[in-house]
């Protein structure tokens, strides 16, 4: 006679798992990847092997002799941390740098509140931010080797959104920039000034659909945040084509395609019903513009994300999803 | 574009293995356990003593109650005791033993194949045909038909739909009956619809069902007034209130009963009762129950007598194979998992689903990534994540009742979906009985 199994309802189970989600988003990330490695060499590769093993190790150390729990670095999800955090650096940056963001990614915004599922900050761009205001030097100095790509020589070392922010404040006009000159096919296949992750458009936009159609994400917090930008900035560019970047420019340009696609869907610090990503998904828009056109940092994407993370809980709270059977208004 | 409803869902890979088996008619028993509770509502009241002799559609039990039923007797013999006996949950419930001996049916009952189109009924007359011959909805909530065939006088019916959607994996039952009996099933929508006054019908099947939906549509030529629909294939769209949407696109309130949209919704299952009932003058004694699991070396799809245990279901189909681990009356979303195999098939069953121990276990539960995936997929459009957390909680009724705990379907898409592996509904199933309590003792304004 079988020993039979009774339990509730359902007696099935999908197929994903965290694991599968998080493997799906290292996948997605892989073209940035691969273009930050072709473009910048074995500094790019150590950088992210640094990123993802300091990620993984600290989870792991905190988990096995802190909290002294069950391990779960397994998950992948510490990994997908330490990715994000190397495509956020220049690429030339120092393997150490690396570290000590993965450190306080995973040790502080990560641990602290409890691990999976409990931070409010987006870990990786809390280890971002942190190195941006303690190592600005080294954050802000981007690899120029320039032989292949030497738009951005006459700012050597700069990023173009910098290199604008750097000519404004000298009293230039856009005219006069060159950064204008970086033309549109450009930017989007391949842009030799920025961070690891934000070189090359169209290998972001293929990480993109390929989470779209695993499903993995929805459209809507990105769609939102590339919209908005490209509304409010365009407004300031018809206002005044001299003193502020044009839309286009402003899409792919900062990282905000990295920070739209990868970082702003991260599950955990985004919130849970469509009406709330889009409050979300326009709030990143708006702040992102108006750090790039008015901050004191060239780039507002990270700030952008981390102040809407704190929004979270107050979006799930008063967004709630269409029930069944409800009028429509 | 196919139809299918506007809210949640979710795709469980459908594994309908026995879709080709034809209906076998289930050899003949030795004893028979007839449940007094084979319907939403109180038990039936039963009306012969040990030593009666029966025959096959006999009442053997009166309704004991407005929501309750006749129930019949599904083989001829002697009642060989009145008492509770064990269902499928352990459960003791009272049951009407009946020794078999032979095989004489009552008089008026047709058991010729000729089918019979004229309707000279009145609605009354179909109603009560209906309730006398012990009609339940056969869709899995046993709910007496001749009840849903009659609605409160306020409210309109304004159309019938069939459900032909089997969304539940595994199951090939209504698949089968659709293919077999098209005629039997329209006509029983033709008498349905005749009782409820109305002249809209619908048959809605999913598209994973290509035979199905030829015969039915081939069958439909005759009844101008019935539509045969075609559903994308999504879960749950049997359930009632996801069915009307995708049909009629029109949402139960809620709160409130399907028929507030006008539309009644009936089992083709049902639907072929019901023909034989008002047609035949037969009761509902047998029903057509599938066999199946990828364990099983052969997958059946059996007309079986009401009252027959699940054991010999199992032994008839080639016994319980070794790696079974979990034997389920219905489908592996809403199915109930068997604790008693000796318990005996009722007039809602329609599967048994032998499943692996790997085809069921559950998943080690992980920590909640807020991926909203639940959220996604549930169907009536609530927030299981918040659900299981306020449950987890404990004491927290009024914000359960605040997040419309009430209004949950028990589908289990929720629980399916979470990559977490977290069994969302098992907590929320309890808090919604506990919501749903305080909410009934609240004095009625």
């Amino acid at each position: 006679m079988n020993k039979l199994i009774v339990s509730p309802s359902p007696h099935a189970h999908g197929r994903e798992s965290t694991q599968s989600i998080m493997r799906d988003v290292l996948i997605a990330l892989t073209p940035a990847m691969l273009v930050s490695v072709l473009a910048s060499g074995w500094s790019a590769f150590v950088l992210i092997v640094a990123g993802v093993a300091a990620c993984v190790l600290t989870e792991f150390l905190i988990q096995k002799y802190l909290v002294k729990g069950p391990v779960t670095v397994c998950d992948l999800s510490a990994a997908v941390t330490g990715c994000l955090l190397a495509l956020n650096l220049p690429p030339n940056a120092p393997w150490w740098l690396v570290v000590i963001g993965a450190v306080v990614a995973i040790g502080v915004a990560k641990m602290t509140f409890g691990g999976l599922g409990q931070n409010i900050f987006n870990p990786a761009l809390v280890g971002r931010v942190f190195l941006l205001v303690s190592f600005p030097v080294l954050m802000t100095t981007w690899s120029d080797d320039g032989s292949m790509f030497g738009i951005v020589d006459a700012f050597s070392g700069a990023t173009p959104l910098g290199a604008v922010k750097e000519g404004l404040k000298n009293g230039m006009t856009l005219s006069q920039l060159t950064a204008d000159d970086l033309t549109f096919s450009q930017q989007f296949f391949f842009n030799a000034g920025g961070s690891a992750g934000e070189l090359s458009a169209i290998a972001l936009i293929l990480g993109f659909i390929y989470l779209l159609c695993r499903r993995v994400i929805k459209a809507t917090i990105p769609v939102t945040i590339l919209c908005t930008v490209f509304v409010i900035s365009g407004i300031f560019w018809l206002a005044n084509p001299e003193k502020f970047t044009n839309p286009l420019f402003n899409l792919f340009t900062g990282g905000l395609l990295l920070g739209a696609i990868f970082m702003a869907t991260d599950y955990v610090t985004s919130p849970m019903t469509t009406k709330g990503q889009i409050i979300f998904g326009i709030g990143i828009g708006l702040i992102t513009v108006f750090v790039r056109y008015f901050g004191s940092y060239p780039e507002g994407v990270s700030f952008a994300i981390l102040i809407m993370n704190c929004t979270v809980p107050l979006l799930n709270k008063y967004c709630k999803p269409r029930r069944f059977g409800e009028v429509k208004k | 574009m196919k139809k299918t409803f506007r809210i949640g869902g979710v795709h469980p890979h459908d594994n309908k293995i026995s879709a080709e088996a034809a209906i076998e008619v289930f050899p003949a028993i030795e004893t028979a356990y007839v449940s007094m509770a084979q319907h939403l509502g109180a038990p039936a009241t039963p009306i012969v003593a040990v030593g009666d002799k029966v025959k096959v559609g006999q009442v053997i039990a009166e309704p004991a109650g407005f929501i309750s039923g006749f129930v019949h007797s599904p083989v001829s013999g002697t009642v060989k005791s009145v008492a509770p006996r064990a269902d499928i949950a352990g459960n003791l419930v009272p049951h009407i033993e009946i020794t078999v001996e032979g095989d004489e049916w009552m008089e008026g009952i047709d058991t010729s194949d000729t089918l019979v189109k004229e309707i000279p009924y009145t609605p009354e007359e179909i109603i009560d045909k209906v309730k006398k011959a012990g009609v339940v909805g056969l869709g899995g909530a046993s709910f007496p038909t001749h009840v849903k065939l009659a609605p409160p006088k306020d409210k309109k019916a304004e159309c019938l739909i069939l459900n032909g959607t089997e969304c539940e994996p595994y199951l090939t039952s209504d698949d089968r009956i659709m293919r077999e009996r098209p005629q039997e099933i329209l006509i029983g929508g033709a008498i349905m619809m005749k009782a409820l006054g109305v002249t809209r019908g619908y048959v809605g099947i999913e598209e994973n069902k290509p035979a199905a939906i030829a015969s039915m549509t081939a069958a439909a030529k005759d009844f101008p007034q019935i539509e045969v629909v075609t559903l994308k294939k999504r879960y749950p769209q049997g359930g009632e209130k996801q069915l009307i949407d995708a049909v009629i696109r029109r949402q139960v309130p809620s709160g409130g009963l399907p028929i507030e949209t006008g539309a009644v919704v009936q089992n083709v299952g049902t639907s072929l009762a019901v023909y034989e009932a008002v047609q035949k003058n037969k009761p509902l004694i047998d029903n057509v129950i599938t066999v199946t699991g990828s364990c099983l070396p052969v997958q059946h799809n059996y007309k079986v007598r009401i009252g027959t245990p699940m054991s010999k279901i199992l032994e008839v189909a080639g016994g319980l194979p070794e790696k079974a681990a979990k034997v389920i009356s219905g489908g592996p979303m809403m199915g109930r998992a068997i604790a008693n195999l000796d318990a005996a098939t009722v007039k809602a069953n329609g599967a048994i689903l032998v499943l692996t121990e790997a085809e069921t276990r559950r998943r080690p539960e992980s920590p909640c990534i807020r991926c909203s995936k639940c959220a996604s997929a549930c169907p009536m459009g609530l927030e299981p994540w918040l659900l299981n957390k306020l449950s987890r909680a404990g004491g927290r009724h009024a914000e359960l009742e605040q997040e419309r705990v009430y209004d949950c379907i028990e589908c289990g898409c929720c629980s399916f979906t979470c990559p977490a592996g977290i069994p969302l509904l098992d907590l929320i199933r309890i808090s919604k009985a506990e919501v749903m309590k305080i909410m009934r003792s609240r004095p009625k304004k």
